[in-house]
């Protein structure tokens, strides 16, 4: 199953509590996934009776940022979880956050 | 992305941390987020497709900052020092409105069509009552309009300057990590509620979970009191109030503990004060910010590090760089161009030109300002050097031409305020038949000096068109209370002094 992402579009997971934005879209269709099983938008119906794979249960923070460099996806966990966000099989690596001085 | 999910994000994780006043008796993140929603629901009910605030600082600005995003309205925080026609007319272009006041505001309005008043204290009410209903925080279209803010007008009719949740949130999340304060960190907030940087205050403080502690408005005394007994570790002034603070902490010799993080921005530091403020605040880390109502606050930063390295450093490069404002955010672009719009070389003056998510450009009722290829022009001069590190000269406005040559006020007053007997200096072109401008300073100085001396002074340093031909010496200059000048009077009384 592949997505066309968007910036600004929500998604979760099907399987845990993760929900995220897109922050910057892939190039083109991928086949993105939390907790092993392809992630719906926010409002759409999901698959019922799926459970978290245990390779893909290292856990989805809130509030930080994921990224995959060869598609240019990024994306901001907008409510944390157990599941591990994946294009297919390959699990999104975190972002390191390079916080600027503060200045507001 | 929407504010109304930053706050949402706070409160999901960081709940029982104090996101608003004083440690022992402040409001959690949760408790902020859930009197928002029940503010929300309320605005949302209320008359007017928009929600005003004309009030000094307290709860209900931020309250009504997410209330109104929650309730898909936006937020039109409004001068409340503007004359009482200035105000009027402000109120009436935000109408159809609910508008929260403060004292005294009904009174000073008057009724204006469309607009129904809401009271601080019933706002507050209205978000703390147990039997409201809580609206969800986390719906609404990232391109809807978030704040509208009017500009001070300084050269004309104030424009409302349109802020949409996509620009204010890409900036959030662009420059603050999520969760990012430690514990024990507080800001102060003493900006008024209508200037940019008193929303991204709030923003940026919710999203790295900051407590917040705000001053009704600044006042000196008060501010430096606040710092000590709040422990405030971070805050963010305009130059007219650093100066201030820096005479009481000079005055009383006790220093600033709790503060590591002081950010300034608003206008042009003189390099004096930002000296004197290393000198008594040695522990403090030093941020310049520059950035624009219509950029959703900073574009460009000058950090503790930049500030070390400038004061440590003999290489005039690096040492000039303590004026400029440092290097712009990597999620946005900087291009500086001449008149006929191309980029100009490293080095070269030009107009600041700036492009990303968090720039809107765009203004109510007269559309965006961004060219074809999504470009903002700031009608700000400046220039980069070969390290990447931007310079603002003033606006492109107010560049003075004398005899065809372009004089940037902002050089000569930067030359005027080195001078150690000059305390505020202001540049502005004045007509002149002869040579279509001339230039003429107004200066406060601390005495014993005389015009003849600043002439001298200035023309060691600039070449001697840009000596100024007129000097008045004045008790103050005028500013508004965002500490920025009011070019346009100064220009009239100058004119009226001088021709």
């Amino acid at each position: 199953m592949s997505l066309v992402t968007k910036p600004g579009t929500r998604y979760r997971s099907t399987v845990d509590q993760t929900e995220f934005i897109v922050v910057k879209p892939a190039k083109g269709p991928i086949d993105l996934r939390c907790g092993g099983h392809p992630v719906v938008a926010i409002g759409t119906e999901a698959p019922t009776g799926l459970t978290l794979d245990p390779a893909f249960s290292a856990g989805t923070p809130l509030g930080k940022r994921f990224a995959d460099t060869d598609s240019g996806l990024e994306l901001l966990c907008t409510k944390g979880g157990t599941g591990s966000l994946s294009i297919g099989e390959v699990i999104l690596a975190q972002k390191d956050a390079k916080p600027l001085p503060s200045s507001d | 992305m929407h504010l109304g999910m930053l706050l949402e994000m706070a409160a999901d994780g960081m709940a029982d941390r104090v996101a608003l006043g004083p440690l022992a008796s402040g409001l959690t993140f949760a408790e902020l987020a859930s009197r928002a929603r029940r503010l929300g629901a309320a605005l949302e009910a209320r008359p007017g497709e928009r929600v005003g605030l004309i009030d000094l600082n307290s709860p209900a600005v931020p309250l009504t900052l997410f209330g109104s995003a929650i309730a898909g309205k936006p937020f039109v925080p409004i001068n409340y020092r503007l004359a009482d026609p200035q105000l009027r007319a402000i109120v009436a272009r935000t109408a159809p409105a609910t508008i929260i006041v403060g004292e005294g505001v009904v009174e000073r309005v008057g009724p204006v069509d469309g607009v129904e008043f809401l009271s601080r204290a019933e706002a507050l009410a209205l978000a703390e009552d147990p039997e409201g209903k809580e609206k969800d925080g986390w719906g609404g279209d990232a391109d809807e309009i978030a704040v509208l803010l009017f500009t001070s007008g300084t050269t004309g009719e104030p424009k409302a300057a349109v802020l949409r949740h996509s620009n204010l949130t890409e900036y959030i999340i662009s420059t603050v990590e999520f969760a990012g304060s430690a514990e024990d960190e507080a800001a102060i907030v003493s900006v008024p509620p209508y200037h940019i940087a008193g929303i991204s205050a709030v923003l940026s403080s919710t999203y790295s979970g900051r407590r917040v502690v705000q001053l009704e408005a600044f006042d000196p005394t008060a501010w430096v009191t606040t710092v000590r007994v709040e422990s405030i570790t971070h805050a963010m002034v305009v130059p007219t109030m650093l100066g201030r603070i820096l005479d009481i902490v000079e005055a009383d010799g006790l220093g600033l503990p709790s503060l590591r993080s002081l950010s300034y921005g608003g206008g042009p530091m003189p390099l004096p004060v930002i000296e004197r403020a290393v000198g008594l605040l040695p522990n403090v880390g030093f941020v310049n910010a520059y950035g624009l109502t219509e950029t959703s606050s900073t574009i460009a930063v000058l950090g503790p590090d930049d500030h070390q390295a400038a004061f440590a450093n003999d290489d005039p490069t690096v040492r000039a760089r303590l004026a400029s404002v440092g290097k712009p955010l990597p999620t946005l672009e900087v291009s500086i161009r001449d008149a006929a719009g191309i980029e100009v070389p490293v080095g070269e003056r030009g107009e600041i030109c700036v492009r990303g998510g968090q720039v809107s450009g765009e203004y109510l009722g007269r559309g965006t300002t961004l060219d074809s290829d999504g470009w903002f022009p700031t009608r700000d001069e400046g220039h980069l050097d070969e390290g990447g590190y931007l310079f603002v000269h003033g606006r492109l406005d107010d560049v003075i031409v004398r005899g065809g040559e372009n004089l940037s006020p902002g050089e000569i007053e930067a030359v005027l305020l080195e001078h150690p007997g000059v305390l505020e200096a202001a540049v502005v072109g004045i007509p002149n038949k002869e040579w279509g401008e001339q230039v003429v300073a107004a200066v406060v100085t601390s005495g014993g000096v005389t015009e003849e001396d600043l002439k001298a002074h200035v023309r060691t340093q600039l070449r001697s068109s840009r000596t100024p031909d007129h000097i008045q010496f004045r008790e103050e200059l005028p500013f508004n209370e965002s500490g920025k000048l009011l070019r346009r009077v100064l220009r009239t009384e100058l004119s009226e002094a001088f021709t």
